[in-house]
């Protein structure tokens, strides 16, 4: 069995975020880019299952739509243990765009399991996995947070309000998984990074598509007002000034 | 031309979230100057349908099949986007929930229409339809043009006021072409039983590592209690297993908008305020009075959260009685 782990190159979660050409571009100076957590967690699950000789992983590839600059990222996927990757060399536009390229390369491919993470981190946009599934008219399970093998069959737990779901279904399908799925993302070691050297990273040429949206200006949220500080001893004011200034109770 | 928003029941009830997506509904529809269809999915009996009537719904729709009975994303996104042609519906609302999340990706693929995830008010213009939505985990806003004659919409949880719009309470039942077999099988469900759920809760009192150990927890439990509040916790108070993983607010983990947001022992870290920083009040308990958090907050007390806890618990025990 294969699995497709598709990785984002995001900013870094500190970054400090800024605009340019009149707020209708993000700012990328200085900007350190990273895997999307999500999808750093989904391929430490990913080969996880690939390392426990009992379970049918072989092959664990990383994709991701992105310029030349989301190469140190791959490499990076590479170095914690991928067995090779995928570059669709076009900017990713709007999810739409970004699904529709992914399952362009998926469709001639043989993945059994193609795992996405629940968000990007930066547009924040919650829909490449959906989409992707629907593109390639697979099923689908969101909000994984966990998954095992028993014998072939591959079972998933996802969040439900209020609880966990034990489900199972049969492969191929794409999993979007969210926290939970790998305890801690993995570190990459040096023999690892050595190795990634020499890995495969495949370049592929980007499949005409249209886009259904896109961000016409971005703008800071507006200042806090100072927060009042009340004194330890005084609590029965700061249940005052909710009830009566703050009005949330 | 419609408005049609998919209220999801919890065993055969709705709750604050469904009336909040019809109340947002309805606000839209009277831009577009078109009816809200709320479309129902599941066994919901008719005293509970029409609930959906009073925040604004010109017209309820229910699906009731024994397919439906799980959630697969194929089936549901065949039985909305089945409902959405019917209905001739222009704007498709769902909300930012791990249901709605799973269906609107597929559906903007199967209907063709952009999507707009988290959104939390209405758009600012209909015609070109363009809305305001949170980028950056919160650190900033952007203005999305959805291009397509189609939308796809999910609002964020507890973002948009709820609002009474008595209308006559109109029912039709909607029996979707022939469904295939559901490939996804539950094998079990595990629900928490009498907790107030995070996504739901109105006031949510959350620990850090600040706390110093899972047995410190329950004078936060008890304040939860008294407050009918959610509880909640920073990543590595959950990496440590003092607290479970759906407890885990951020960037990371969950991210809400409670009325109220208790942060004991939090330094507030960026990623953690990702997850916490619309909620429309925040009170900080912490021992450094240089802590981020501070700054995040509404209202601060530095000091010990061992100190700090019974106190207001007494404090709030008082006012309640
Ligand atoms: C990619 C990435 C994603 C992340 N996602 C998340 C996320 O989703 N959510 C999240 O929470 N974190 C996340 N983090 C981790 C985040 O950076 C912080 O490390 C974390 O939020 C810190 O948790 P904390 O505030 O509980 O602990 P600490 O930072 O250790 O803070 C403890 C605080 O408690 C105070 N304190 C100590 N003793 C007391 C006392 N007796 N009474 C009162 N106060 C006391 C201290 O002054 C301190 O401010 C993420 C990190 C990365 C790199
Ligand atoms: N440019 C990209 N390349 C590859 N995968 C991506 C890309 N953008 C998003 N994804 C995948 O889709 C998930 C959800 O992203 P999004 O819909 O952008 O929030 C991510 O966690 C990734 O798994």
């Amino acid at each position: 069995m294969k699995i497709l782990v598709c990785v984002g190159n995001v900013p870094d979660t500190t970054t400090k975020v800024r605009f340019a050409e009149k707020n209708t571009k993000f700012d990328t100076n200085g900007v350190q880019w990273v895997i999307n957590p999500w999808d750093e967690l989904a391929l430490t699950r990913a080969l996880e299952l690939k390392e426990d000789s009992s379970n049918p992983v072989v092959h664990v590839t990383v994709a991701t739509v992105g310029r030349a600059g989301a190469e140190p990222t791959m490499r990076k996927a590479l170095a914690i243990g991928a067995d090779d990757a995928i570059r669709i060399d076009t900017d990713p536009e709007d999810s739409s765009f970004v699904a529709y390229q992914l399952a362009e390369v998926i469709k001639n491919e043989d993945y059994q399991l193609v795992l996405c993470g629940i968000e990007s981190s930066d547009y924040n946009g919650a829909a490449v996995g959906g989409m992707l599934s629907e593109y390639l008219d697979l099923p689908s399970v969101s909000a994984v947070t966990g998954m095992t093998f028993e014998g072939a069959d591959i079972i998933l737990s996802r969040e439900i309000d209020g609880g966990i779901e034990e489900v199972s279904l049969p492969a191929p399908f794409v999993a979007v998984v969210q926290k939970g799925i790998a305890k801690e993302p993995r570190i990459p070691a040096m023999r690892g990074i050595m190795m990634a050297r020499k890995k495969p990273l495949k370049v592929v040429e980007v499949a005409e598509a249209e886009t259904l949206t896109n961000m016409t200006e971005f703008e800071m949220p507006k200042p806090k007002p100072p927060c009042k500080m009340i004194e330890a001893e005084n609590v029965a004011e700061l249940v005052d000034l909710l009830q009566n200034e703050a009005k949330v109770l | 031309m419609a408005v049609l928003v998919y209220t999801e029941n919890w065993d055969g009830a709705f709750k604050k979230q469904s009336f909040e997506l019809v109340s947002y509904a309805n606000a839209i529809a009277e831009m577009l100057n078109v009816p809200v269809i709320a479309l129902s999915i599941g066994e919901v009996k008719e005293e509970e349908l029409l609930k959906l009537s009073n925040y604004g719904a010109d017209k309820v729709l229910k699906v009731e099949n024994d397919q439906v009975n799980t959630l697969d994303n194929q089936i549901f996104t065949q039985v909305i986007g089945e409902a959405v042609a019917n209905e001739n519906a222009s704007v498709v609302i769902l909300a930012h929930s791990n249901t709605g999340k799973a269906l609107a990706p597929r559906l903007s693929v199967r209907l063709k229409a952009g999507l707009a995830t988290g959104v939390n008010q209405v758009p600012v213009t209909v015609e070109p339809f363009v809305i305001r939505k949170k980028v950056f985990s919160g650190k900033a806003f952007t203005h999305v043009n959805v291009k397509t004659p189609v939308k796809v919409l999910t609002l964020a949880q507890n973002s948009f006021e709820l609002v009474e719009n008595k209308k006559e309470f109109n029912t039709e039942s909607l029996s979707p072409a022939a469904l295939p077999k559901a490939a996804t099988e539950v094998r079990s469900t595990n629900k928490q039983t009498g907790k107030i759920l995070l996504a739901d809760a109105e006031i949510v009192v959350s620990g850090g590592r600040g706390m110093r150990g899972k047995e410190n927890w329950d004078p936060i439990e008890e304040l939860a209690e008294i407050l009918k509040a959610g509880t909640a916790c920073s990543r590595p108070v959950s990496d440590e297993g003092w607290r479970p993983h759906s407890e885990h607010t951020g960037q990371t983990g969950k991210i809400i908008a409670p009325n109220l947001y208790f942060a004991f022992g939090i330094s507030g870290a960026i990623q953690h305020l990702a997850g916490v920083s619309s909620s429309k009040c925040i009170v900080a308990v912490n021992t450094d009075p240089d802590a981020p958090i501070f700054e995040a907050a509404d209202y601060g007390i530095i000091g010990d959260a061992q100190k700090v806890l019974p106190e207001l618990v007494s404090a709030f025990k008082k006012m309640k009685s």
